[in-house]
Parts: C-alpha cells; sequence; structure tokens
C-alpha cells in the first residue's frame, strides 16, 4: 500500500511538471490547464494522506484502502473528462457558427462585388 | 427588415461533382424562375465549381461540417435573404425536381410549416436496402407517439419549409442525419408537417454515407438525439412559441 502511495505520489508530481512544461511552451492554454493541475494536486494530496484514506476505507465498509483510492482517483479524472467534453462541445458550437457565418459573409460580398 | 423574396432551392452537396452539375441543371430548366443555392460543405473536389457552372449559387464552407451544419448554413442564408421558402433536394439526383411544384403547392395549401416528399407509395418505388427499410420502420415506431401521428418516410432528405419552420431551422438544427431529430424539433414548436409521395431515382453517382459499419453509429445518435429532443418537449413554452410566432 506504502509503495502504492509512492507511485501515485511520483506519477502526480510527473502530471504536475508535464502539464507546466506544455503551459510553458503553449501548447495548453492556461485556463484548460485548471482541471489537470487540478487533477494533479488531487492527487498528490491523496497519495500523501494514508492514514487518512485507511480511516476513510474502514469507515464506508471498504477492506482494502486501495480500491477507495482507485474510487476516488476515477471520481478525480471522470471530472476532468466531464469538463473537457463540455468545452469541447461549447468549442465545436463556435465554430460551426463562426463556419458558417464566414461562409454566408464571404457569399455576400461576391454578391455584392458581382452587382456592382 | 429584409424584403420578401419568395422561393430557394437549396442543394446541401459533399463531394458530388459527378452529380450536381446535372441536378442544378435539371432543376434550372423546369424552374428558371427560381434561384438554385449549392451549399458545398467542404467538398475537396469540384463540387462548387460544377455548380456555378450549371448555374447555381454556392455558399462554400471553409471546412466540412456534415448534413447538418451544411443544410444549416443554407437556412440562415436563406432566412437572412428574406426567403419565405425553401426547397431542399439532395445533390445526388435521387430527388426527382419535377416534384418541387407538388410540395410547394402542399407546402402553402396545407399550412403546414413543413413538406416531406416521402419515398413511400410512389409510382417509382422505394428502392433502398433492407437494413435500411427495417431501421426506417423502427424509426417510424418510435416517431408515432412522439409525434402523436404516423410519419411514412422520417429519413427523407426532400422537404419544403415556410418562414416560420425557417426562423427556427436558423437558430437551432440537428447537426448529424438531422432529417429524425428535425421532426421532434418541429413537434417542440408546435409545428406541422405534411407527407407529399413522390418517387426516388437512382443515385446518378456515389454511395450513401451510412455504410453497414456506420449504420449503427447512425441509430444510436439517433435514438439519443430523439431522447434528448424529446426531453426538452415543454407544452407550455411550446404553445408560447407558436404565438409568438404567428405574430410575427
Amino acid at each position: 500500500m506504502i509503495e502504492l502511495f509512492d507511485i501515485l505520489t511520483v506519477l502526480s508530481v510527473l502530471l504536475l511538471l508535464v502539464v507546466l512544461r506544455a503551459i510553458r511552451r503553449e501548447h495548453i492554454r492556461v485556463e484548460y490547464s485548471v482541471s489537470w493541475l487540478g487533477a494533479a494536486l488531487a492527487l498528490l494530496l491523496l497519495s500523501r494522506s494514508g492514514p487518512w484514506l485507511n480511516a476513510a476505507a474502514a469507515r464506508i465498509g471498504i477492506h482494502d484502502p486501495a480500491l477507495l483510492l482507485l474510487a476516488l482517483i476515477l471520481i478525480v479524472f471522470l471530472g476532468v473528462f466531464y469538463r473537457f467534453s463540455r468545452i469541447v462541445s461549447e468549442l465545436k458550437d463556435m465554430n460551426i457558427t463562426l463556419t458558417q457565418r464566414v461562409a454566408i459573409l464571404e457569399f455576400l460580398l461576391k454578391e455584392r462585388d458581382e452587382q456592382a | 427588415m429584409v424584403e420578401p423574396r419568395g422561393t430557394l432551392i437549396l442543394i446541401p452537396a459533399y463531394n458530388e461533382e459527378a452529380a450536381i452539375g446535372a441536378v442544378v441543371r435539371e432543376v434550372r430548366t423546369l424552374m428558371p424562375e427560381l434561384p438554385v443555392l449549392v451549399v458545398d460543405d467542404g467538398s475537396s473536389d469540384g463540387t462548387a465549381t460544377l455548380a456555378r457552372a450549371a448555374g447555381a449559387k454556392v455558399l462554400s464552407l471553409p471546412c466540412h461540417l456534415g448534413l447538418g451544419g451544411c443544410v444549416q448554413a443554407g437556412y440562415r442564408l436563406a432566412y437572412e435573404l428574406g426567403y419565405d421558402e425553401v426547397v431542399r433536394i439532395d445533390g445526388d439526383g435521387q430527388h426527382d425536381p419535377n416534384y418541387i411544384p407538388l410540395l410547394l403547392e402542399t407546402l402553402r395549401r396545407s399550412g403546414c410549416e413543413m413538406a416531406i416528399g416521402v419515398r413511400k407509395g410512389a409510382k417509382g418505388g422505394y428502392n433502398t436496402s433492407l437494413p435500411r427499410r427495417i431501421g426506417i420502420e423502427c424509426f417510424r415506431l418510435l416517431l408515432r407517439p412522439i409525434l402523436g401521428r404516423p410519419v411514412s418516410d422520417p429519413t427523407s432528405g426532400f422537404v419544403a419549409v415556410n418562414r416560420r419552420a425557417l426562423e427556427v431551422f436558423a437558430r437551432s438544427f440537428p447537426l448529424e442525419y438531422p432529417e429524425i431529430e428535425t421532426l421532434v424539433v418541429l413537434q417542440r414548436r408546435r409545428f406541422r408537417f405534411v407527407e407529399v409521395a413522390c418517387p426516388v431515382r437512382p443515385r446518378l453517382a456515389g454511395k450513401s454515407t451510412i455504410t453497414p459499419f456506420r449504420s449503427f453509429y447512425y441509430v444510436i445518435h439517433v435514438l439519443l438525439g430523439v431522447f434528448v429532443n424529446v426531453l426538452r418537449l415543454n407544452p407550455r413554452r411550446a404553445v408560447r412559441a407558436v404565438g409568438e410566432t404567428f405574430d410575427d
């Protein structure tokens, strides 16, 4: 269990570094990095809260705290995926509207030029 | 305020260079007084050039949006230019433009917001594959209780809409596989549709985009789209919407 927590700590620090590097290189915009940074910090906190996890698992009735850890990690990433699904959907809607608007404006400009 | 401009023929097209010229020419020959707008959905072939050469105006989308986005672009332009009616036909030559006057006449006479050229019961038959027929039959059964009336051919892309429907579709239109969801959108607004039997012809060229592999995705997507639209059904809001529209 301790090894699992240590692995999770390393992974969360790695995730944090990867995201910060991506922000610095402008591969990810700052506003879209917030979810990943939040997830990385949540994982880091979880990995360093062994006694709390053990107590919480015992209280809920889960025999193995690793299962609780897994469930919490899943919840964190489901939250991230849900947020990005919403962002992608909004961006797609905006993209479609913009594409249509550009096409319509081009069409109207051409029409005006032909009439002139 | 835009001036009323009559009827527009709308042809969504994606990589239809083998058929689009003939389709546009046929429509122009039969109804030279009606403007034809081809919405080119980011084709990589000569669709736009051939459509223009055949006498159509071309609305060229800078990238591929899919059928719903493509048709909606045409509806938006038609609405902004003040057209009262739009007839949509496919760019592959399956729909017979000889039936456009009948579709328009039925739309006007019925007072409905949309007239659908249904493929069933017409002389030319209903030449689609068996799995697709089964799928359409399932959608018919699904739509009947939602629409409160039977619908013969919910996947037909041969439709005429009036300005009230145009106003709604310019703002909100299903993006992928739009035909079936469109009926539920109409129902949400308490709009009505009428059916006109129109035979279909073999495609001049090309194949349906709904391949056997895609048909599974198609069914799931459409079912989900219908379900979401049913969730949005709000009788109080719908009645208000009709009032607003008829007041215009």
